[in-house]
């Protein structure tokens, strides 16, 4: 039991904490984009869920996590633009049509797995790809430079959402639209069509969030995510809609589950409390985040439909 | 002068009401032409179709000579068309510049250069007297600085056009006189503008032509140099309109109101009242003329009891009720109707017979062992409505159905069915039609007439201030900065008060 101090127990530990922490980042920074346009998607869960049964059943078949992640991605297309479809255009209640899409993914993906495949049969994973060089440097080589690629990209896109959002036209767009619609408008913007862009965008991630989940785990069981998807809109709000604290609160996530984990297999859980101890990582996550500063304020439009004149 | 816009028999209409009937408008470059009418006489409605944000169900729309039909914002902005609104277009948590660059091309692929922006903002910011920062943020400036970035906006597109909605409602006088100034420049430069009032003073100085809208239609389109303050009144309203009430001689009895040495914190824990002192008699109209933001509204909520000073003394009646409840106020005989009626004055969910009794509510005869009577209560609320000309379609429609002047008169009514001893006024007659604010003055001058009641009227309209107060009092950053008898008031003087100046005792 004293083994789980070693320096070996650690390093692993933390690096699978880097690995369980992608899905909800990759959810959750896509959440932000249409969060940030004025659109709350409580379907994330759903779309992940569809996404994770996609890339899963996908890889199972032509045995390539790639081909699987991309069929992830279109899942993830489709349903972002549905989800758009019914926010924007048809003016849904917000807090509740969501709900609809999240039903929707996890009944699918449940039927669709006992129909099509029936027992949790394994899928290959994406390989690891350590990074020349750098993944030789001790402890931190480990850590962070011998990853699988989907890993690194997801990281990857915290810097260029970022950047996204801050400095271009269309992120600046985005955030016009999310805070006074109304003055987007009567500048010339399109308040529909960057809503549109923005859910898709989460949606999309959404879906390459669910299929990173399940090619990473290798395998698709009933209610996959968790409601991952649902700690991941969360994250959006204690992340202050920015990138850089939606990686935050992912991370705390990722690693908090990484020690349950072990300290799971070690037996210091004992199996009984297992259930108990699953919900340790979101309480974890939720007091963390609203334990740390609050400065920042939601999207003035978030939730609210646009109607011009209206 | 070439002719820039015209807009031929223009017709909307909305569930209920036909906002714009058959509206002809016309305008030149280099011309200031206003669209003058009450609260609702369609003038917005028709620049709103002028920019594409409403589809006209009849009618043309014709730039520079070809008819050119608007469907969006965008269309409109394509064809030089630029509009400053009311409510200010702008995104708070932006800066300056992005708000500028928004929507306006200055990108390469999606990359936006807000450098370029900001330089061209500082440029125009220079040659036309418009001082604000390009790297602020929106949420950080006043209503006057954003107002500017509305239009830098506006030059930054280089627009032939440009509409602006009322857009001295939030400024000081010195704020509109520069902006008269600078939309004078703009007119001399060859550019056409369109601007949208309610305030006659400021039209006929910044006018060419004034077109004057009543329910939807067009009463008529006379220069500014042969339009009074008075035909233009006249012709808004649709029949002759006293601008300035008629006055008996003052003949004060006892104070009823006096205030001393007050001092109340706002709303951000900073002192918003420094040792304030004041008295009102019976029979007299105290005006507290100033600039909006320099203490009314404290002064105000800590007479009716809605805000604890931190020291000092208010008198209601000879009653100590400094920090005292509301109802402990007006037991002691306030009657008070607030700057912001349809938060603070009425429940707009409430009927208009429930508002009217809602101070008194849980007195006989309107209940008794705490159950409503609803005889009483409709019969006293009938008498109301009718005794202070209240247009409502019933007693039993939500107050929010109301337009603002028939509002008024309904708080106004209910306030002074308890037989007050002080009334305090606040800007009683902001955003209320000419017919309904004439109302209201007459019967602040009926009740200063019964000699029982002492007012206190609070108001950023110094018109109406000089044509009711018999005192006024100048509020300057929370101080009474100077007090003139209305007979001797020198407006120029006053306004200079104002803006903080003090009386230097010439």
């Amino acid at each position: 039991m004293a083994d789980i101090f070693s320096g070996v127990v650690i390093v692993a530990t933390l690096s699978s904490g880097i690995r369980l922490a992608v899905p909800l980042l990759l959810a959750s920074l896509g959440e932000a984009f249409g969060q940030r346009s004025g659109v709350l998607n409580l379907g994330v869960d759903g779309i992940m869920l569809l996404g994770a049964f996609g890339g899963y059943y996908t890889t199972l078949k032509t045995q390539s996590p790639w081909v699987g992640l991309a069929v992830g991605l279109a899942i993830g297309l489709f349903l972002g633009l549905l989800s758009s479809v019914v926010s924007v255009s048809l003016l849904a209640e917000q807090g509740i049509s969501g709900i609809g899409v999240y039903l929707f993914g996890l009944g699918m993906s449940d039927l669709l797995f006992q129909r099509l495949v029936g027992t949790p049969l394994p899928v290959p994973s994406f390989q690891k790809a350590p990074i020349p060089l750098l993944s030789d440097i001790p402890v931190v080589g480990d850590l962070i430079f011998n990853h699988s690629i989907p890993i690194y990209l997801a990281f990857l896109a915290i810097p260029v959402c970022t950047y996204i959002i801050n400095r271009t036209r269309f992120g600046m767009n985005i955030r016009a639209v999310g805070e006074n619609p109304e003055a987007a408008d009567s500048q010339g913007i399109s308040v529909t069509r960057v809503r549109y862009a923005a859910v898709t965008i989460g949606g999309v991630l959404a879906g390459a969030a669910g299929a990173v989940l399940a090619i990473g785990l290798g395998i698709f069981q009933q209610n996959l995510t968790n409601a991952q998807g649902f700690i991941a809109i969360a994250l959006v709000y204690f992340g202050a809609w920015r990138p850089i604290g939606v990686m935050a609160g992912s991370l705390v996530y990722g690693m908090v589950s990484a020690v349950v984990l072990l300290l799971k297999t070690r037996g210091i859980i004992p199996l009984g409390a297992s259930d108990l101890a699953a919900m340790i990582p979101a309480v974890i996550t939720v007091l963390a985040l609203v334990v740390a500063a609050r400065r920042f304020r939601a999207p003035t439009a978030l939730t609210k439909p646009f109607i011009r004149g209206g | 002068m070439t002719q820039l816009l015209e807009m031929r028999g223009i017709v909307k209409r909305f569930p209920g009401v036909v906002a714009n009937d058959r509206v002809d408008f016309d305008l030149r470059a280099g011309e200031v032409h206003t669209l003058l009418g009450e609260n609702g006489a369609g003038k917005s409605t028709l620049m709103n179709i002028l920019y594409g944000l409403y589809q006209p169900d009849e009618g043309d729309v014709l730039i520079e000579g070809s008819p050119t039909p608007i469907t969006s914002p965008i269309e409109a902005i394509n064809h030089g068309i630029g509009m400053v609104h009311q409510h200010f277009m702008l995104v708070p948590t932006l800066t300056v510049t992005e708000n500028v660059a928004m929507g306006a091309v200055t990108s390469k692929r999606g990359r936006m250069n807000l450098r370029v922006v900001a330089d061209r903002i500082r440029e125009l910011s220079e040659s036309h007297g418009l001082a604000v920062d390009p790297d602020a943020y929106i949420w950080q400036l006043s209503v006057g600085e954003r107002q500017r970035v509305e239009i830098i906006r506006a030059l930054y597109r280089d627009v032939k056009l440009l509409v602006l909605d009322e857009p001295t409602a939030v400024l000081t006088p010195g704020e509109v006189d520069h902006l008269f100034k600078i939309l004078r420049q703009m007119a001399e430069a060859g550019r056409g503008l369109v601007f949208i009032s309610h305030k006659l003073h400021e039209v006929l100085a910044l006018s060419d032509r004034i077109t004057v809208l009543r329910h939807g239609r067009v009463m008529g389109e006379v220069t500014a140099q042969e339009a009074t303050r008075e035909t233009l009144a006249s012709m808004m309203v649709g029949r002759p309109v006293r601008l300035a009430p008629d006055k008996p001689p003052l003949e004060p009895g006892r104070a009823r109101l006096t205030i001393r040495n007050l001092n109340v914190m706002g709303d951000r824990g900073l002192p918003a009242l420094e040792d304030l002192n004041l008295s009102v008699r019976e029979g007299e109209i105290l005006g507290i003329a100033g600039v909006s933001g320099n203490g009314q509204r404290e002064l105000a909520e800590s007479i009716a009891g809605l805000r604890k000073p931190t020291s000092g003394e208010v008198e209601v009646d000879g009653t100590d009720i400094t920090g005292s409840k509301p109802s402990v106020v007006r037991d002691a005989g306030l009657a008070y109707v607030p700057e912001e009626r349809q938060r603070d004055g009425a429940i707009g969910a409430f009927s208009v017979s429930e508002n009217l009794i809602l101070v008194n509510h849980n007195q006989a005869p309107m209940s008794r062992k705490g159950f409503l009577r609803n005889g009483e209560i409709r019969q006293r609320s009938r008498q109301l409505v009718d005794e202070f000309s209240v247009v409502t379609p019933g007693l039993d429609v939500p107050a929010s159905n109301l337009s603002g002047g028939n509002l008024q008169k309904l708080i106004l009514a209910r306030e002074l069915s308890g037989s007050p001893s002080v009334l305090v006024a606040s800007q009683p007659t902001r955003g209320v039609d000419i017919g309904a604010a004439e109302y209201i003055h007459d019967r602040l001058i009926e009740q200063r007439g019964s000699k029982s009641v002492a007012i206190l009227l609070i108001s950023e309209d110094l018109d109406e201030v000089l044509g009711l107060a018999d005192r006024i009092a100048v509020i300057y950053e929370g101080r009474i900065v100077g007090e003139v008898d209305a007979e001797h008031a020198d407006r120029q003087k006053i306004g200079l008060m104002m803006a903080g100046v003090s009386d230097t005792g010439d």
